[in-house]
């Protein structure tokens, strides 16, 4: 195997050698060369003007397998103290838009234990089948008897495209699923769109701490796996649409599974809801001192807004874990994002790019924050939130 | 011990005037969660009595991660290249490790008793989808995002993080894989003297696909069920409106935009 360049064609204008993230290409003569640490990533055959690079596959016998049998969006509901999370209805919404693309159902899969009176409630989000696997232990989660429910349903239902948020939980099963049926599956999805001509899931993701964007698929298997994060997709509009509800009762004992739960700590102060907060206020290290946070705080407060931060606030220890906002934190998509004395490195920028409008404070005119700031304002936060701060106050008494 | 070779993300810059990588000066590195993985096997190892093995998968040049975990006090290093290994999605990735850990169990008759340790995530890719793919390839429990681990003879206690402020408190059977976060411990630096020894004196194993006894089917590009499409840039969204002005100035027309667009 390996990555072919046609000499002939070749230009010479280096657009493969600043694909590769890898510096497995160089130009020799002007004309470019693969060197022997390509991945084989295939990250160069895309951006070639003239399509001169290709990739040469061994021919082995790989088992075909019909993938037109495969219909159906599935979303994989996770759920923690008798309450769905919140990016399990997010999919809905996205999962909605696939199936009605590709004119088929959406199935909600909820494993839990105590869920028979909240089945109402949630057909309410236009999924057109819930399948409630129910058993007393499945209140808690298990990586084994998750894997073993899900792999059952899908060999039995054979489902296209299956969704799952990216939460520890659903990280950890979801490769274990993707193992056992041999499926391809996408980490931390921020894009999913159908490919009209093949009916493939196009998967983008952030790569390289978010430097880079790669577009996956999964060609030839199915179905078609991948993980989202929370806050990346809209919560789903209610509808009035009765969906078909499966109940099946699973018999699991505890002894099913291989690992016991000795105890689950919760070590939360307050519940932080950042991920579907209307308004954020955030701080960067430009804020200056855990003493000085107190404005950002005080900024949060008079707009009823949650408080976040960049990764080295947490670091410094002026802020909570569970506040920190990007690649390593949280994901959010508030109304509004305020960004004060944040520079805007592309690992914060992948948790807060898709909010709907977002303000940034900063000192430096060149800080990387203001390509992705709606407004932007070069000064001292610390002059202009006060004013800010009384300035809303005004307003809010206005109305 | 699975660890990985990565490109030194955080130096890994868009140039913005080209919107081309600005790969210059960028090293590859021993991915930093594998760091802390090293640690804990590390410390397991001073605790019990066990053998501490690094495998890797990729290019020659990873030999240079697996010296690096010789010199921090890792028994042998193993590393898995050959050409048609690469090009792994997560799937072909595991299956080639799961050979490479079958092989080495059974060669040394120690089938029963094993504890495989990985980072939780990779900088570079960030998946932290291998793990829980190795577990399933060698049919043994997984436990993923680690932050403490009490290993006995047969089973381990650990805490896993499954949420930001909550935890779980686990019992498994040995054999078993875990994926660690970065907090679970300080990695240490190599000594002097494990430094020589990495260079001078310890070997790092080469095993290729026929060592492996690898099904060409099943690794490399070819065991790859996802395929890259396309990779490109982050693209700039918006141009900001700046605001410009005394103070004053500036909140008066922000607070104006704000309404306009209907924030308030």
């Amino acid at each position: 195997m390996s990555i072919i360049i046609d000499e002939e064609l070749c230009t010479g204008c280096a657009n493969c050698v600043e694909s590769c993230m890898y510096g497995a290409i160089e130009l020799d003569n002007n004309i470019a060369k693969v060197l022997s640490n390509c991945t084989l990533c295939g990250a160069c055959l895309e951006v070639c003007p003239e399509e001169a690079i290709s990739m040469e596959r061994d021919e082995v016998e790989a088992k075909k397998i019909d993938i037109s049998q495969f219909k159906g969006v599935w979303i994989i509901a996770e759920n923690y103290n008798k309450k769905i999370h919140n990016v399990s209805l997010q999919l809905l919404s996205k999962g909605r838009e696939l199936a009605d693309i590709l004119k088929v159902n959406l199935s909600f899969v909820l494993l839990g234990a105590s869920f028979d009176d909240k089945l109402e409630e949630l057909s309410l989000y236009g999924m057109d089948e819930i399948i409630y696997i129910k058993s007393p232990i499945l209140k808690d989660y298990y990586s084994d008897l998750y894997t073993k429910v899900i792999t059952e349903l899908v060999l039995e239902n054979k489902p296209e495209i299956i969704l799952i948020g990216a939460t520890p939980t659903g990280r950890d099963f979801a490769p274990r699923v993707a193992k056992r049926l041999n499926a391809g599956l996408t980490a931390d999805c921020t894009g999913l769109e159908v490919d009209l001509e093949t009916g493939n899931l196009l998967q983008t993701r952030p790569t390289y701490g978010g430097t880079i964007m790669a577009t996956i698929r999964t060609p030839s298997s199915r179905p078609q796996m991948a993980t989202v994060r929370a806050g990346i997709f809209k919560m789903p509009e209610k509808t009035n649409k009765k969906p078909i509800i499966r109940k099946i009762d699973y018999q699991f004992e505890e002894k099913d599974s291989v690992s016991k739960i000795v105890k689950v700590i919760n070590k939360t102060k307050n519940t932080v809801n950042l991920e579907n907060a209307k308004f954020i206020v955030a701080g960067g290290r430009g804020v200056g001192s855990r003493e000085k946070f107190r404005i950002i705080e005080e900024l949060a407060e008079v707009l009823d807004a949650e408080l976040g931060g960049s990764r080295i606030t947490v670091e410094l220890n002026w802020l909570d874990a569970d506040r920190q906002i990007g690649q390593t934190g949280k994901t959010v998509s508030p109304k509004l994002y305020i960004a004060c004395g944040i520079s805007g490195a592309i690992q914060h920028i992948v948790g807060m790019q898709n909010s709907e409008i977002i303000v940034a404070i900063n000192k430096d005119p060149n800080a990387p924050i203001f390509n992705w700031a709606h407004y932007g304002i070069v000064g001292d936060l610390h002059e202009i939130i006060p004013v800010l701060i009384d300035e809303i106050k005004k307003i809010k008494i206005e109305e | 011990m699975c660890i990985k070779q990565v490109p030194g993300v955080s130096e890994v810059k868009i140039n913005p005037n080209t919107n081309t990588l600005v790969r210059e000066g960028v090293i590859s590195i021993l991915n930093p969660n594998d760091r802390n993985a090293l640690e804990l096997a590390l410390i397991l190892k001073e605790k019990q009595s066990a053998e501490v093995i690094a495998i890797s998968m990729g290019p020659p040049q990873a030999e240079e991660i697996l010296r690096e975990a010789l010199a921090m006090g890792v028994d042998k290093g193993f590393l898995l290249s050959d050409r048609v290994f690469a090009g792994a999605d997560t799937l072909a990735t595991s299956h080639t490790l799961a050979l490479a850990i079958k092989k080495l169990l059974k060669d040394s008759n120690s089938e029963e008793k094993y504890l495989i340790i990985c980072g939780a995530q990779a900088v570079d890719g960030d998946t932290g989808q291998v793990p829980p793919e190795l577990a399933e390839e060698l049919g043994i429990p997984q436990i993923t995002y680690v932050q403490k681990v009490e290993l006995s003879a047969d089973k381990i206690l650990v805490e896993r993080k499954f949420k930001a402020t909550e935890i779980v408190i686990i019992e498994t059977k040995l054999p078993a894989v875990i994926s660690v976060l970065s907090d679970i411990n300080k990695p240490r630096y190599p000594s002097m003297a494990g430094i020589m020894k990495a260079y001078d004196k310890a070997n790092v194993i080469y095993l290729d696909a026929n060592a492996l006894n690898a099904d060409k089917s099943k690794i490399g590009l070819n065991g790859s069920m996802t395929e890259v499409r396309k990779i490109f840039f982050p693209e700039r969204k918006v141009n900001p409106i700046m605001l410009e002005g005394s103070t004053e100035e500036i909140v008066q027309k922000l607070c104006q935009h704000l309404k306009e667009d209907k924030i308030f």
